[in-house]
């Protein structure tokens, strides 16, 4: 709510202080000011004019030539094309060298042919909103109701002189949606107690129970509903200072009846309706939940099939109104009505969002009823809405409430203690000056020994535990003044734990490695969300998503690192290596929450090395990608444990070229290229992906880390070469080796693979260096060859190797 | 000639040999010339012979005395033809050092996770436990335990991805306050604790908004915590991460599970306080939100708010690293352009 500098100065003494500063000072003790907002803005000698006689313009059907007296010796001519001009009016005019909305600067000029000196304005040329604007002004020049001094500036006599403090609230603190509320805050901040015009309502017509008979089902649901009656209205335009109070908050002028009630609900943040009586033939008014698919029809004229969720207002058989959100079409206030039916109540907040939110009709209404009411003013809002009525609308109103329900919730009574106060805060604030704060909350209380007893009024309904009230001591003795402290106590010890421990080194190795750290989304189309696993389980899928593309929770990491790809292959950044780290979500039965398991994936395509004047480029291959599992693995201590197969249950990836990751008996990940249909569907340069699954790696057991003394005797390498079928793969040979060389075989590495005609069809050569280490001494050449024998042995007659 | 003059001349034409040689073999072979057996030093001293008894040694030690500077000469000469074969060589061998060097690539940690890791960092140093929590949450912590009973207007449907009625992605980081108040053993001293991760809200992903993000959770409770004691911690991270000479503001706010609730502005780290278009011209940035924890969360968490207290807050490493780096679109974090991420390849900022 944009609260009126003007107007809350008349409920509080503002001293005078700087509009600016003031909302300073709210935002650092209650409540967040958006803006301070100054509707004469950037604008400059817009003044009253008085149009002393007009005639048609010469050369133009829909020009008139004005003669206006500015408040100078001689009146000026000034062209205008409204077609609501005429003589007698008081207007606004723009004179030469003036600036107007937009910082459009007006010139003096001649309009065909015709010297104009200066333009008279519309609302909307000089800053007015559309949608606040009185509808009989819309399509013309504003037209002031009355004589006003001309010559002198527009802006005080149009309400843009006010400075407009733009609360935003936070929704505990809806009770200051209304000046009164507004003015209970500024007054506890400057120690001023607000002050309001008082009601003094003459009841000169029928008792309201007599003219209405109003009945309540829900009671619970409608804790308060009061009516009154005002009779022999004459419909018209409000009063501009109540005008202005309108439209400087964002609500159009419409008529007195109406106006009235918008006035009251930003004064008191009650909400009002009018009823038009006269179209309520049963003079009766119940109060109830709707039939399923009940018809009505709302005040802008849409149809609506209700449900029993709904709160009605209805004469007894139909609706009338959908309670707390908008009024009917039926029984709308129109020129013609004559008798008013006002209805002020509190309806259950929820109800309320409810219907607001099916609807989608969110009103000013609807807003305060959600977020909640001071419910010690239903009744005196009905009262100054009355006697508005009575005083602009010359009605008459109806002696004493017809009562629907009326049941105030008890005023709650909280114990503060002092002590607990600085206890909490960590101050030494002392037992007075928490007393004055609370005298300047207007609250009651009284002492209980070293503890006050605190009488927390409706109005503020936020309060209910000494929580709640400490907070108001702290904030409006100023959170500036706290001191600054760290929490002492025992000493704790911070520290990662074994699975972050993990997760840090993974990372850190995969940079090390020349891999760029990325972060996707959790959120995935289903393929993808399932995409790169054998068997994905049916994906996790959102209730309402906000797109279909991030709609199911991802169940792999590398459809994510796909699509980083695709953006980066976009914008011709081709040579991507990128990996991420995070869960995936493993579905167990659709009521529990799924397993969520770190994994890290990663992703190659493009150069391996970039081509430079040392080297030429090279595209990466499915040995870069494993070279850096292998490092990975190594780094996070189960390379020793880790084997790879050829995979081919994962249809998303090269059934030949993609190996499962083992480790022990457990599936660990896997490493290959993705499927070259995928990727020519997706219009993918060659790209190798691997992923693995980090809970499998906490889960293993690693040995102990003990020191060996490096070796002090000679080390002896041995060369083996051999043809093999091309089937038999380097594990087979490795393990062959690894079983039959000894313990003194310290390591088998290959060093060449060859497959050509020079070795037959179907054929590959393999070159292996074993290196034997005995620590203890120093190793025989019979001792050696002995191992060597056993192991070609073993190699001819298992693998069929010829040894060359 | 007497055999001294000989020796003489003989020095005087070794000695423009050996200077007029210009490699180690032409001085080889003056060696061998001069000094060897068929050279004239040892023809002169076999000549000696005939000499008398006492001009045989003087002529002799003269003979001597002529070798050793010759042989002299020739070592000296040998070094200089040395040095210059060197000279000659390091010339040769000399590259261009401004050409580039063979880079082994690095690659770059993800600015938010930069951001993340060095607020752990932080609070490591400082006591905390790093708590992490699931990312698909019940109803009941992301809500009921956080003092956010159904129907309550801060769990509107608009803002929430639900699974099912009981499922969601969790909204903020905070069901790991109550997770982690309902594991910790008060007896063994205070619950200190930090909790990162993903956060999920239902929006459309513009420049300020993301349906997926991070926050950082902070809980501390023990039997005397004080609301001094948040804005003192406050303070050291505020000056940690946007300079030592940030002051910090703190303004009520609302949050359903801490009371008082307060929102955390920075004086403005580009101008200092004074105004500028990064703090929108009110020389003060919020930051965070944060407060003391609302009795209820400590009670429904099993923890009696009688004898226990102390604070939370919540701070967005997205936003956090959209302040200090000027970036002004959140997308680009999650898009991954690598253009974008090498920017923060320099880990020391």
């Amino acid at each position: 709510m944009k609260i009126s500098y003007q107007w809350l100065n008349q409920m509080v003494d503002l001293h005078g202080i700087d509009p600016q500063k003031l909302a300073d000072q709210v935002s650092v003790t209650g409540i967040e000011v958006a803006s301070v907002i100054a509707p004469d803005a950037g604008l400059k000698k817009i003044v009253i004019g008085h149009i002393l006689s007009t005639k048609p313009h010469p050369d133009s059907d829909h020009l008139t030539l004005c003669q206006v007296d500015l408040g100078d010796s001689e009146p000026v001519q000034i062209v205008c094309g409204a077609p609501n001009v005429a003589e007698d009016q008081y207007v606004i005019v723009a004179l030469p060298g003036s600036r107007i909305a937009g910082n459009v600067k007006i010139k003096r000029g001649k309009m065909r042919g015709e010297a104009s000196e200066g333009m008279i304005c519309a609302l909307q040329e000089i800053g007015f909103s559309e949608s606040v604007v009185p509808k009989e002004f819309a399509n013309g020049i504003y037209v002031f109701p009355q004589p006003e001094p001309v010559g002198a500036a527009v802006f005080p006599y149009l309400g843009m002189d006010d400075r407009l403090i733009d609360f935003d609230i936070t929704p505990n603190r809806a009770d200051t949606l209304g000046m009164h509320g507004a003015a209970y805050e500024v007054g506890a901040m400057l120690h001023e107690k607000p002050r309001f015009p008082e009601v003094n309502l003459h009841a000169t017509g029928l008792p309201t129970e007599r003219l209405i008979d109003v009945q309540v089902t829900e009671p619970e649901l409608v804790p308060q509903y009061l009516m009154k009656v005002v009779s022999n209205v004459t419909i018209k335009p409000s009063p501009l200072w109540l005008q202005i109070r309108l439209w400087n908050n964002g609500i159009r002028p419409i008529n007195n009846v109406v106006d009235v009630t918008n006035f009251v609900l930003l004064e008191y943040g009650q909400p009002l309706h009018a009823f038009d009586y006269d179209k309520i033939a049963s003079k009766k008014i119940l109060v109830r939940q709707a039939h399923q698919n009940e018809p009505f029809t709302t005040l802008d004229e849409q149809e609506w099939q209700l449900r029993p969720t709904d709160l009605v207002i209805t004469d007894g058989q139909k609706p009338l109104a959908l309670a707390g959100v908008m009024g009917g079409l039926d029984s709308e206030i129109t020129p013609s009505t004559t008798n008013v039916l006002l209805e002020s109540a509190v309806f259950n907040g929820t109800a309320i969002r409810k219907t607001a939110q099916w609807t989608n009709l969110h009103s000013e209404a609807s807003t305060r009823f959600e977020k909640g009411i001071n419910q010690d003013d239903v009744a005196h809002a009905l009262d100054r809405a009355v006697q508005l009525l009575c005083d602009l609308a010359e009605g008459t109103a109806s002696e004493g409430v017809a009562v629907g329900n009326q049941v105030l919730p008890a005023e709650p009574q909280v114990l503060l203690d002092p002590a607990r106060v600085n206890h909490v805060l960590g101050t030494e604030i002392s037992a007075a000056a928490m007393r004055a704060i609370l005298t300047d909350l207007q609250f009651d209380y009284q002492d209980q020994g070293a503890k006050i007893l605190v009488t927390i009024p409706r109005r503020r309904w936020d309060i209910s535990i000494e929580a709640d009230l400490i907070e108001e001591i702290a904030r409006l003795y100023g959170y500036d003044k706290l001191p600054s402290t760290l929490p002492t106590g025992v000493q704790t010890r911070g520290a990662y734990n074994q699975r972050q421990q993990l997760i840090r080194t993974a990372k850190r190795n995969l940079l090390a490695q020349g891999l760029d750290e990325v972060i996707s989304y959790s959120l995935l189309t289903a393929p993808q969300a399932t995409a790169f696993a054998a068997q994905a389980p049916e994906p996790i899928k959102l209730a309402w998503p906000m797109t279909q593309d991030h709609a199911y929770l991802r169940e792999n990491l590398v459809s994510g690192l796909i699509l980083d790809l695709q953006y980066n292959l976009a914008h011709k950044q081709n040579d991507v290596q990128i990996f991420e780290q995070g869960n995936v979500f493993i579905p167990q039965d659709a009521e529990r929450q799924p397993r969520e398991v770190p994994m890290i994936a990663a992703l190659w395509s493009g150069a391996a090395t970039d081509a430079s004047w040392l080297q030429k480029e090279r595209p990466v291959d499915f040995y870069d990608a494993k070279g850096v599992v292998e490092n990975l693995l190594a780094v996070l201590g189960v390379a020793e444990q880790v084997h790879y197969e050829t995979e081919t249950d994962l249809t998303d990836l090269h059934p030949g070229r993609t190996a499962r990751i083992m480790l022990g008996t457990e599936k660990l990940g896997f490493v290959g290229e993705v499927h070259p249909s995928w990727q020519h569907e997706m219009g993918l340069p060659a790209t190798y992906v691997m992923q693995l699954d980090l809970s499998v790696i906490l889960a293993a057991e690693l040995p102990a880390l003990v020191a060996q003394p490096a070796a002090k005797y000679p080390a002896v390498d041995r060369d083996l070469a051999l043809i093999l079928d091309q089937h038999v793969t380097n594990a087979a040979v490795v393990t062959l080796i690894q079983a039959n060389a000894g313990k003194y075989l310290h390591n088998v590495q290959i060093f060449d693979v060859f497959a050509g005609d020079k070795i037959g069809h179907h054929k590959r050569s393999l070159a292996y260096r074993l290196h034997f280490q005995d620590p203890n001494a120093t190793l025989t050449d019979e001792e050696i060859n002995r191992a060597m024998t056993k192991v070609t042995t073993a190699l001819v007659e298992q693998l069929q190797a010829q040894v060359r | 000639m007497s055999l001294k003059d000989k020796l003489e001349e003989l020095k005087a034409s070794g000695l423009v040999d050996i200077q007029k040689a210009d490699d180690q073999r032409q001085l080889n072979e003056i060696r061998v010339k001069l000094l060897g057996k068929k050279g004239p030093l040892t023809e002169v001293l076999r000549g000696m012979k005939d000499l008398s008894a006492e001009e045989r040694p003087q002529v002799g030690e003269f003979a001597n005395k002529i070798k050793s500077e010759l042989t002299e000469a020739i070592d000296t000469q040998l070094q200089t033809l040395d040095q210059k074969s060197l000279q000659r060589r390091l010339a040769h061998e000399s590259v261009d050092v401004t050409l580039p060097g063979r880079q082994n690539k690095v690659g770059t940690p993800h600015i938010l996770n930069q951001v993340i890791d060095d607020l752990e960092d932080l609070f490591i140093g400082l006591g905390y436990e790093v708590i992490d929590g699931p990312e698909v949450e019940t109803d009941h912590y992301n809500f009921e335990m956080m003092n956010i009973p159904k129907d309550h207007p801060a769990r509107d449907m608009q803002d929430t991805f639900y699974i099912t009625d009981e499922l969601l992605m969790r909204t903020h980081t905070s069901p790991n306050q109550a997770r982690s108040l309902e594991q910790h053993d008060f007896s063994k001293g205070p619950l200190k604790m930090i909790s990162p991760g993903r956060v999920f809200r239902r929006d459309n992903d513009d420049a300020t908004h993301s349906h997926q993000f991070n926050q950082i959770e902070g809980l501390v409770i023990d039997h005397h915590v004080t609301m001094a004691d948040l804005k003192g911690t406050l303070e050291v991270v505020a000056r940690h991460v946007f300079g030592a000479e940030r002051e910090l503001r703190l303004r009520p706010s609302y949050f359903p599970f801490t009371e008082p609730s307060i929102e955390v502005d920075i004086s403005c780290f580009a101008c200092g306080g004074k105004g500028c278009s990064v703090c929108k011209h009110t020389g003060w940035i919020e930051v965070l939100g944060a407060g003391m924890v609302h009795p209820n969360v400590l009670r429904s968490a099993g923890v009696d708010p009688v004898e226990f207290g102390g604070f939370a807050f919540g701070l967005g490493p997205d936003r956090f690293a959209m302040l200090k780096y000027g970036v002004n679109d959140i997308r680009e974090f999650y898009q991954n352009d690598l253009r974008f991420l090498h920017q923060f390849q320099r880990e020391v900022k």
